[in-house]
């Protein structure tokens, strides 16, 4: 009988993921036996005190990271090998923290609803009935979102650290089915939240049965489920190759769908009109910064020595994908549904970067590497749209937010400041000069160059001029077109909202004068682990 | 002996759960044919594990298990919401948002 051996736990690097994890259980405990009237302040002011906790704690172990190995791959293989805390990890546990306390600030914002949340305040009730008016008329709120922000925290943190499939499908649920349940839950236009919410799980569910067939498949071909395992078999083992490359296959159907890639993007537009605002705002950044990062270690990690049978796949979706979403985007008559064709757009140009040089050997001094070129251009990207998202929710008429592009007219000349705000975060979506897109957009589309990949860059060069016609159309509109009809008018929002904003702001103007240092700290982070 | 029916018969599952996604127009049955894809990958898993000779596949077949009723719990509190406001869980009929 052989003795039991504990497993080990590296409490000292996972904590930042275990308080997010416990204070989400704890919000379900508050929800329990808290009376109805506290409950919106102490979850929020929970959320926020947790995930900034969670943030300290994240700063401390990257700070800390160096005792693990120095070089660019340095950090620890935690809890028994299911885990990987590296340097990328670190950094996309940072971001994913500070958009999610954006998040929790547009969530909690209850001056715009006069008094109640943007959150429907019993999803039980049908729309339309007694219920319902009951339900709005004495102020309900549904709290329950805090708790499914955090565990929808958990999982994004987890799912780039991952490093086993397993852990990474449980994460891609974890992270998947509170965003499915928030969706449905807007207070206003309950028909299409509950449709977005429908579609989004539909599809969701859909595409991570691809992604779990794909584990099996690769499991079948490796006999592990670990990525050094088959990284190991992808290089020795030359049998059994269709295994490998269908499994290859499902598993970046999963990604891709996260991501929000073409073909697999027919959801995002849907679902980012019809969810709350606030809840787009969160899922437009987490989302996709949580899976660009499993999808970088995925192909890195695990498929890193067959990267011939991956790069061609990417490059088509890469060049699909920009193409869909700057095309599309065009069309639009309604902001959200805008900015989620544009941020379509983003995940391809963000696949550019995927396509580029990993390993800074391979680089003349000064040249950014992949992983840095998307770790920025993910974080230029978050705060746009935290950011637009936020400002979006500001608009608003009789109706509740007014999205459609007729409402917004002239929005320029009644609150030059709100359409200015939100003019700049298009213009850094479009990637001109002196805001941080320009510089995110440079950053990958160099290193797409430096692998060789013109064809991409080309393309992508290509729709970003698609993309500044859109962008700089909607702010023509704004500034220069005299409103017909009824016009949607900004309500002061409070605290919460504006500080996001600002922060939107500040964050998009320095990144894109001085992106100095934040590309350095996207440098300093270095390469995953093996 | 090897694994290959086993696999085989999984691979037949999942096509047909992927084929009935795409075809049936009731949420819930669409719903049923997602399970059924999962379902499929359980099979696969638990093949590959026997044929490996190590217990990550089965290991792992229980977490699916998990997370496929937890996806459960929450896909059918969606379809019901839809079905009590709009008196029919047709996935057609949810068609406010398009273009």
């Amino acid at each position: 009988m052989n003795d039991f051996v504990n497993p080990t736990i590296e409490y000292a690097q996972l904590w930042p993921i275990l308080v997010v994890f416990g204070v989400a259980c704890l919000g379900v405990v508050l929800e329990a036996f808290l009376p109805r009237g506290r409950r919106h302040l102490s979850q929020s002011v929970l959320a926020v005190l947790g995930l900034a906790a969670a943030l300290g704690g994240t700063v401390y172990v990257g700070l800390d990271l160096h005792k693990f190995g120095g070089g660019a791959a340095r950090g620890l293989i935690a809890a028994e090998g299911t885990i990987v805390v590296d340097g990328p990890t670190v950094y996309l546990w940072g971001l994913i923290l500070v958009f999610s306390i954006g998040g929790v600030l547009l969530f909690a914002e209850r001056r715009l609803e006069g008094g109640v949340s943007a959150f429907a305040g019993q999803a039980a009730a049908l729309p339309g009935t007694e219920a319902e008016r009951q339900a709005s008329t004495q102020g309900l709120d549904h709290t329950e979102v805090y708790p499914l922000l955090m565990f929808a925290v958990g999982g994004m943190m987890l799912f780039p650290a991952a490093n086993d499939l397993l852990t990474m499908f449980v994460a891609l649920e974890v992270l998947s089915l509170p965003l499915y349940l928030l969706c449905g839950l807007a207070r206003r236009r309950r028909l299409l939240s509950q449709e977005a919410a429908l579609k989004y799980f539909l599809l969701g569910a859909f595409s991570s049965g691809f992604f779990l067939y794909g584990v099996a498949l690769i499991y079948g071909f490796a006999g592990s489920m670990q990525f050094s395992d088959i990284n190991e078999a992808v290089r020795n083992d030359a049998s059994n190759q269709s295994l490998l490359l269908i499994g290859m296959g499902m598993l970046a159907v999963g990604l891709l769908f996260k991501v929000g890639a073409a073909p697999f993007h027919s959801w995002t537009p849907d679902v980012y009109q019809g969810a709350p605002t606030a809840v787009t705002a969160f899922m437009a950044a987490g989302t996709k910064i949580a899976a660009f990062g499993a999808m970088l270690r995925l192909f890195y990690v695990a498929f890193g020595s067959d990267r011939w049978s991956w790069q061609p796949m990417l490059w088509v979706i890469a060049i699909l994908t920009m193409l869909v979403g700057a095309v599309l985007a065009v069309v639009q008559t309604d902001v959200k549904r805008m900015l989620a064709y544009s941020s379509i757009a983003h995940t391809g140009f963000l696949l550019t970067g995927v396509l580029g040089v990993q390993s800074a050997s391979e680089l003349s001094d000064g040249q950014v590497t992949s992983m840095q070129a998307v770790l920025f251009y993910l974080t230029t990207y978050g705060f746009a749209m935290v950011g637009g998202f936020a400002v979006v929710t500001l608009v608003r008429d009789s109706g509740g937010e007014a999205t459609s592009f007729a409402r917004w007219a002239g929005l320029g000349r009644r609150s030059p400041l709100v359409a200015g705000v939100f003019a700049f975060f298009l213009l850094s979506m479009a990637g001109i000069p002196l805001t941080a897109g320009f510089v995110g957009k440079w950053a990958v589309f160099t290193v797409a160059l430096a692998a060789g990949a013109w064809p991409v860059v080309v393309v992508a060069i290509g729709s970003s001029i698609i993309a500044v016609y859109f962008y700089v159309r909607l702010i023509l509109l704004m500034f220069f077109t005299e409103a017909e009809g009824e016009v949607a008018s900004v309500t002061t929002p409070s605290l919460l909202t504006s500080a996001t904003i600002a922060v939107g702001v500040v964050a998009t103007l320095v990144l894109g004068v001085v992106p100095g240092p934040v590309l350095d700290l996207a440098g300093h982070a270095g390469q995953f682990i093996r | 002996m090897t694994a290959t029916p086993y696999v085989v018969l999984s691979a037949i599952i999942f096509t047909i759960g992927c084929v009935g996604v795409l075809t049936r127009r009731n949420a819930i049955v669409v719903f049923m044919c997602v399970e059924l894809m999962l379902n499929a990958s359980n099979l696969a898993l638990v093949a590959f594990a026997r044929q490996h000779g190590n217990l990550d596949g089965q290991i792992a077949a229980f977490f699916v298990m998990v997370v496929a009723a937890a996806e459960v719990v929450v896909g059918l509190a969606i379809i019901m919401t839809i079905f009590r406001t709009r008196r029919s869980a047709s996935v057609d009929d949810a068609s406010l948002l398009k273009y």
